[in-house]
């Protein structure tokens, strides 16, 4: 007997959420990262889920594309932390709004 | 012979090689060297209508039409317009007439214009002129004549503000470019009917059309061909009313003298202003379909030479005598095609080309003299106050070279200036056997023979010119010098007295042209001539004669001092000061449409612009800022807030697919 | 409840759980190794699910390299711990009735009737071995495979660019 597959995707959903919520009520850059990565295999999750229900690997390979651009993601998104941190001193991100209207 | 006709847009390509070499080279050489190549150019072309003018003799008279497709111009749709040449009799005519005087001119120019700092300029213009002006007259189509009509526009506008540092002569400029927009504005009108009516702008299938077809469809409307000509032929004429400073639009040219005189004498009489005479000519045509049309021409044409005539008796300026003078003969050429007579009026156009240029010149040979004395008497002259007169007009300027009232017995002081000009006067006058006469009776005898009232008309008119030039020949030439500068004016150099000669010759044989009885011209340009009238003449000349005798017991030694009351100040003290004024239509002109634009600009400018159209941008952008002042706060530069205006969004879309599925 | 589903909430508990605690952990170390955590059992769902390979390169990839790159950092620039407080008042329950909001949608979405056939499991037939992705991988998808390669090349590069002073 088989776990179906709307339980996956829910369990999906709520990592999803779960990362979204992080991504909103943290301030410190590092973590926000974090809940990105958190949403991303949430995502991951369904992919592969939806994957084994079609009995096709299509959606496994894409999960290994996510995973690749994930990983450019990270390094370049920390190079940027690492450079917003030397001229602010700081990860906060709320310190940073330079943009404001 | 005939492969002359092949190259006759030579005539044209001269003064425009002559204007590029001036403008681009013409900076290296010296006076001498403009003068030369704009001279060697006027003068090409000359030769180029010259023999033009001798391959159509050469031709049996019926077959004397030649066009001559140059490049197809205009390709459009149904509008075709070539860049063609018409070389038949007429157009002959002009070409003669405008590098003939052209040419003359441009010599004379030489030594007019000798020293002034923009002598390069000058010569480029006159050539550009000359080039338009046979553009203008050697077209096939009306859109090649409006683009030479539009271009000697241009010209007239930048020789007339040439010495622009006056402002006075800048405004002239202006006028004389403003006013004539009005009359082209018209002439653009006639233009776009033409093209409606006929599909096509070419001189020759558009007289066929209107000749064989009775009615025509417009806006899906059937008229009557008759009709719609009358109207094309009354746009046409604004054209003409402007061009050929026709009443009302006439102000412009008295202002246009402006310019240095060899331009008043090219264009301002013998050339441009008579543009309007020859594209009438040119429709005759269509304008022998439009009684209404041409009866208007004729009306409009012999109460402008009255009037003009009229004015002429009242002025002091040398030039603005001789430039009422050309409205007036041009009034005289309009009532001539006006009534059908376009062999009277274009030979009339061509003496007039003559003795009229001669006049200019020849005032332009004096107001050179007297500056001369100016410079000569400076010394002796001393500040001169001169008491307050009780005439009603202002005394004149010391120094204005050109007031005959500073001038007086230049007889002696300039005899070959003084004799050739009173060849020109006696020529306008209409004496015999001078060229004047015999195209001046032949428009009179026109008109006796179809419309009496306008012969009579004229004929006030022409007893006016010749008190008027009999008038001028007194002030300026016999009596005492006035002035120390009149008594030591001198005689000009050849340059300027060869032409002056030269046009003098022509203003005496040029009524052999179309000497009655032949009537040779009018076997060329193919026109009605009306026989000669002896009652016509002699009463012409007679009423002449005793004009120039009055003038000469009114004016003889009566004006010993520049300040003397004019003499008719006393005898018709109100028509005479209305005279000076210009019986106040420029005055009111000014005050109508000058004054009432300003005031309507100055009701644009505060009340509209700054209120209605001004308030309504700066609204909309008060009302943009202020709302982007609210929206921006929306940006807020933290990252975290935009996250949640997507998650926001997210859930809608979300929601939305939901609701929708 | 079969044994699969009863090991299923379990393993969903600790995910779940370790998600929560990496977002609450006031410091970033410890949320770091809370996000390992949750890796290393998401990679367990896709062994579940018939993912072989994939596990198996999100627990090098993830839980190996990339949570090693966030210590890394994090050690790096010494930012355990942010001071300060909170800004915006409305943030975090705003952020938090959207997420529920979201979270309610979703599953209001699997619980639809059109979404009933998904609970009726197929029969396995494609297994996700190392061999059968990477055959896919290195035949339709090539050229995009291939391209991963120039972003992390770019990516390399860039993280130089920036880092460089």
């Amino acid at each position: 007997m088989m776990v179906p597959i709307p339980y996956y995707i829910i369990l999906s959903a709520i990592l999803f959420t779960l990362g979204a919520v992080g991504f909103l009520v943290r301030r410190n850059a590092i973590l926000i990262f974090m809940s990105v990565e958190l949403m991303l295999n949430a995502a991951n999750l369904a992919f592969i889920a939806f994957a084994r229900y079609f009995n096709r690997l299509e959606g496994q390979v894409l999960v290994f594309f996510v995973l690749t651009v994930a990983a450019a993601e990270v390094a370049i998104g920390l190079a940027l932390i690492v450079v917003i941190f030397r001229t602010k001193h700081s990860i906060d991100v709320d310190q940073v709004s330079t943009l404001s209207g | 012979m005939d492969a002359v006709l092949d190259y006759a847009f030579l005539a044209i390509l001269f003064p425009i090689i002559g204007l590029l070499l001036n403008a681009f080279l013409g900076d290296r050489w010296r006076e001498r060297g403009v003068a030369w190549v704009a001279c060697l150019a006027s003068g090409a072309a000359l030769v180029v209508s010259l023999l033009v003018f001798a391959a159509l003799l050469g031709r049996p008279p019926e077959a004397r039409l030649v066009e001559r497709t140059l490049y197809p111009w205009i390709s459009a749709g149904a509008l075709q317009v070539p860049f063609a040449l018409r070389l038949d009799p007429l157009s002959v005519t002009m070409m003669l007439v405008v590098t003939g005087v052209g040419t003359i001119i441009h010599i004379y120019a030489v030594g007019y214009m000798h020293g002034d700092p923009r002598f390069q300029r000058f010569f480029v213009y006159m050539n550009l002129f000359l080039a338009s002006m046979l553009v203008l007259v050697m077209g096939n189509n009306y859109l090649v004549l409006f683009i030479g009509w539009e271009l000697v526009g241009l010209c007239s506008y930048l020789l007339i503000g040439f010495w622009f540092e006056d402002l006075s002569k800048a405004a002239a400029a202006r006028k004389a470019f403003v006013v004539n927009r009005i009359g082209d504005f018209g002439f653009l009108l006639g233009l776009f009917l033409l093209f409606v009516t006929f599909g096509t702008l070419e001189f020759g299938p558009i007289f066929e059309m209107a000749e064989q077809s009775a009615t025509v469809v417009l806006a899906g409307l059937t008229l009557p061909m008759r009709d719609v000509v009358t109207i094309i032929t009354l746009l046409l004429f604004v054209g003409a009313v402007g061009k050929s400073a026709q009443i009302p639009l006439y102000v412009w040219l008295p202002d246009a003298m402006a310019g240095p005189t060899p331009v008043s004498a090219l264009i301002h009489a013998a050339t441009m202003v008579t543009a309007g005479v020859y594209m009438v000519t040119r429709s005759a045509v269509l304008y022998e379909m439009a009684p209404l049309s041409s009866g208007l021409v004729a009306w409009v044409g012999a109460l402008t030479a009255l009037l003009a005539a009229t004015i002429a008796v009242g002025q002091f300026d040398i030039k603005r005598v001789l430039a009422y003078s050309t409205i007036s003969q041009l009034g005289f050429m309009m009532a001539a095609v006006g009534l059908g007579g376009y062999t009277a009026g274009m030979f009339h156009l061509v003496t007039h080309a003559f003795f009229k240029a001669l006049l200019f010149l020849a005032a332009g040979s004096v107001i050179h003299g007297l500056q001369h004395g100016m410079h000569a008497s400076a010394a002796s002259q001393g500040a001169e106050a001169f008491p307050a007169s009780a005439s009603p007009l202002p005394p004149p300027d010391p120094h204005d070279p050109q007031d005959m009232r500073n001038m007086g017995g230049l007889r002696e002081r300039q005899p070959l200036t003084f004799w050739t000009y009173t060849i020109g006067a006696l020529a306008l006058a209409g004496l015999p056997p001078l060229a004047g006469f015999f195209s001046k009776d032949e428009i009179l005898a026109d008109a006796l023979e179809r419309n009496p009232a306008i012969w009579l008309v004229l004929t006030v008119a022409a007893f006016f010119t010749a008190f008027y030039m009999g008038r001028q020949l007194w002030l300026i030439f016999f009596g005492r010098p006035r002035t120390e500068a009149a008594a030591h004016a001198e005689e000009s150099g050849p340059v300027m007295t060869i032409p002056l000669i030269l046009l003098a010759l022509g203003s005496v044989v040029a009524g052999l042209i179309n000497f009655p009885g032949p009537h040779p011209f009018a076997d060329f340009i193919r026109h009605h001539a009306a026989p000669f009238n002896p009652t016509v003449a002699l009463t012409s000349t007679v009423l002449a004669l005793i004009a120039l005798g009055l003038a000469y017991r009114i004016y003889r030694d009566r004006l010993r001092a520049t300040t003397d009351p004019d003499p008719l100040l006393q005898t018709a003290r109100g028509l005479f000061v209305g005279a000076y004024n210009a019986w106040y239509v420029d005055r009111s002109y000014h005050r109508v449409f000058v004054q009432g634009f300003y005031a309507l600009a100055a009701f644009l400018a505060r009340p509209v612009e700054a209120g209605v159209i001004d308030g309504t941008v700066n609204g909309v952008a008060r009302l943009v800022r202020r709302t982007a002042g609210q929206l921006r706060r929306l940006q807020t530069g933290y990252v975290r807030q935009y996250a949640l205006a997507v998650m926001v969004g997210v859930v809608a879309i979300v929601a939305w697919f939901l609701l929708s599925a | 409840m079969d044994l699969p589903t009863v090991l299923f909430f379990l393993h969903a508990l600790i995910a779940v759980g370790s998600a929560v605690a990496m977002l609450t952990s006031r410091n970033a170390v410890h949320a770091a190794l809370w996000l390992v955590v949750n890796f290393v059992t998401i990679a367990l769902f896709f062994l579940t699910l018939a993912a072989p390979f994939i596990a198996m390169v999100q627990i090098t990839v993830y839980a190996g390299a990339i949570m090693v790159l966030f210590l890394f950092v994090i050690m790096l620039l010494g930012a355990e711990r942010l001071g300060g407080e909170e800004r915006f008042a409305f943030q975090r329950p705003l952020a938090l009735l959207l997420a529920g909001a979201l979270l309610v949608e979703i599953v209001y979405l699997l619980l639809s009737p059109s979404a009933r056939a998904l609970a009726a499991m197929p029969a396995l037939t494609q297994e996700g071995t190392p061999q059968a992705v990477g055959q896919l991988l290195f035949s339709r998808y090539l050229f995009p495979f291939e391209l991963t390669s120039v972003l992390l090349l770019v990516a390399m590069i860039g993280v130089l660019v920036l880092t460089k002073d």
